[in-house]
């Protein structure tokens, strides 16, 4: 089972078109996701990192090469609740509490209440929102709606988490925090996570492996095996090992925009 | 203690507001009647040979007039009073009797356009093929002039032995599922793609999506749609009430008053019409406030 890769990509290519000429979003992407790994992927905006999350996801149909999700298309995997999707925003439904915002994808999948109630209490305790059930999102922070969709996306016991810069609105303090406990949680739950992020030192702290992406056409530049221990406090971002990672990405992004000039 | 006054309620509220304006409204009332009907009392004056009048018992004679052109405030103040409190609600002669008679019918129209108007904005929203031909044929029907088609409403739907309030409310329902189905068909598209593609990561059915979030998010629509569709279907009942040669209604007491220069009568069934009209819209607005509440909205 370890051997077969979660997600796996062979030549993947999506096209949109569009008035002034075909948007390659991307180009012949090669690239195996295998599991228990926690992968970035980072790049300038338009070099299709969100994309691939999408192809993933079955949001967007590639228009060329191959990809299997679990072994199988990203349409049966979706069918099979395969992954949990986390957007850019919470997308949090106003109308609903805390709770039931979890519930959401619980109900739509034909979950019993107590079974429910259960696996309610047991994301929101992983995201640390025990206490606010009750809640409507407009009552709580952005950091805290954005845990709340992770609970979401948690909550029905998908093995394969993808995260689309699910920080990127928020502050660098309350980022930080949420790094933390994303890294806690990806090590008590060892779920397969593929995160897109426009932070170097997000991308660095938080993965066993980062793609760096480039745009027009999207594809990918370097994939950096990262050397970080599993365990990470938060002050290895001070280490010599953590500044030659974050250089080599640095140096990668660098190489993507020289090649398009 | 005008201090006082000033910190009040009163000055703080809406209360000042309203009243200033209302008493605005009744001066200009009273003013326009003493100006309209003052030929009429002239030529009184000159039939019975009087020639010199006070302008206090000039102005006290156009504003109690038995058929003046703008009935006095008063004057129509008492006679909903004497028609409403000191009649039988089930007598012919109550004002309580007819409003009651077009509400049911207003009521009945409404509903039924509603639901109507909901169903039709499902199926715009679900299909695109109802989208492309029924969207115009809604908004055609709403260029007809009501007043025009009513009577054939009525006329056609007796031939096939459909009397009583159903008629009325049909006219109703033409008028009042049109806001609703307009409202709702941008209401259950009004979920973000983002909400959209969460649902889709979920595998939820078309129902799903519906249920648990095109509903919910057409909700502030339905009830500004709703607002709308009640006060017109009111004027429905009360248009329909006309062609049926005046047998009961606001609408058939506007007919029987302008029949027989019973302005009275025509003004006070008029200020009915719109104290009902303002209590089914703020009835409609109490709805609201109470599932808004249910939601979660911020207040």
């Amino acid at each position: 089972m370890t051997n077969s890769p979660v997600i796996s990509a062979k030549k993947l290519s999506l096209t949109f078109p569009a008035n002034d000429g075909p948007v390659h979003a991307l180009s012949e992407v090669d690239l195996d996701i295998n599991e228990g790994e926690f992968v970035s992927f980072i790049g300038p905006s338009g070099c299709g990192k969100t994309t691939f999350l999408r192809v993933v996801a079955d949001l967007e149909t590639p228009t060329g090469g191959e990809i299997t999700v679990n072994g199988k298309t990203p349409h049966e995997a979706r069918m099979n609740r395969d992954y949990g999707y986390v957007f850019q925003a919470p997308a949090l439904l106003p109308w609903r509490t805390v709770e039931r915002n979890v519930a959401l994808p619980l109900e739509i999948m034909g979950m019993g209440k107590a079974e429910r109630a259960e696996h309610i209490r047991r994301t929101l305790e992983l995201v640390n929102l025990s206490g606010f059930e009750k809640s409507f999102p407009w009552q709580l922070s952005g950091g805290m709606q954005q845990r709340a969709s992770i609970a979401r996306a948690l909550a029905f016991d998908a093995d394969l988490l993808l995260m689309d810069e699910p920080f990127g609105a928020l502050d660098e303090i309350v980022r930080d925090h949420l790094n933390e406990q994303l890294l806690k949680l990806w090590l008590e739950t060892k779920k397969t996570i593929a995160f897109v992020t426009h932070s170097i030192p997000e991308a660095v702290y938080l993965s066993t492996r980062i793609v760096v992406m480039s745009p027009r056409p999207g594809r990918v530049i370097d994939v950096i095996e990262s050397t970080l221990p599993d365990e990470r406090p938060l002050d290895i971002r001070e280490t010599k090992e953590f500044f030659d990672i974050a250089h080599r990405v640095r140096e990668g992004l660098k190489a993507g925009h020289s090649y398009e000039e | 203690m005008f201090e006082r006054m000033m910190n009040s309620k009163l000055m703080q509220g809406k209360a000042l507001p309203v009243l200033i304006i209302v008493g605005a409204i009744l001066a200009f009332w009273y003013v326009m009647a003493v100006q309209l009907n003052a030929p009429w009392q002239l030529g009184v004056y000159e039939r019975a040979g009087v020639t010199e009048w006070t302008n206090s018992q000039f102005i006290s004679d156009t504003l109690n007039q038995d058929r003046p052109v703008l009935p006095s405030v008063h004057q129509v103040a008492a006679e909903i009073w004497n028609t409403t409190v000191l009649k039988s609600p089930t007598s012919r002669r109550s004002l309580i009797y007819h409003t009651w008679i077009t509400l049911s019918a207003t009521l009945l129209g409404f509903t039924i356009g509603s639901i109507l108007g909901i169903a039709l904005a499902i199926g715009i929203v679900h299909s695109r093929a109802m989208d492309k031909s029924m969207m115009p044929w809604i908004i055609a029907s709403q260029t007809i002039p009501i007043l025009a088609i009513a009577p054939m409403i009525i006329v056609v739907l007796n031939a096939i032995g459909i009397s009583g309030v159903l008629p009325k409310a049909l006219i109703s329902t033409y008028l009042s599922f049109f806001p609703v189905a307009v409202g709702m068909v941008k209401g259950f598209r009004s979920p973000e793609q983002i909400q959209l593609d969460l649902m889709h990561t979920y595998a939820a059915s078309k129902t799903q999506v519906f249920m648990k979030l095109r509903w919910f998010a057409a909700m502030p629509y339905l009830f500004t749609s709703m607002k709308i569709a009640i006060s017109i279907s009111l004027v429905g009942a009360i248009v329909g009430e006309l062609p049926t040669g005046a047998v009961a209604g606001l609408g058939a007491r506007l007919l029987s008053g302008s029949y027989y220069g019973q302005t009275v009568q025509i003004w006070s069934a008029l200020i009915m019409a719109a104290a009902l009209a303002a209590t089914l819209v703020s009835l409609v607005g109490i709805a609201e406030k109470i599932v808004t509440r249910k939601m979660g909205v911020r207040t």
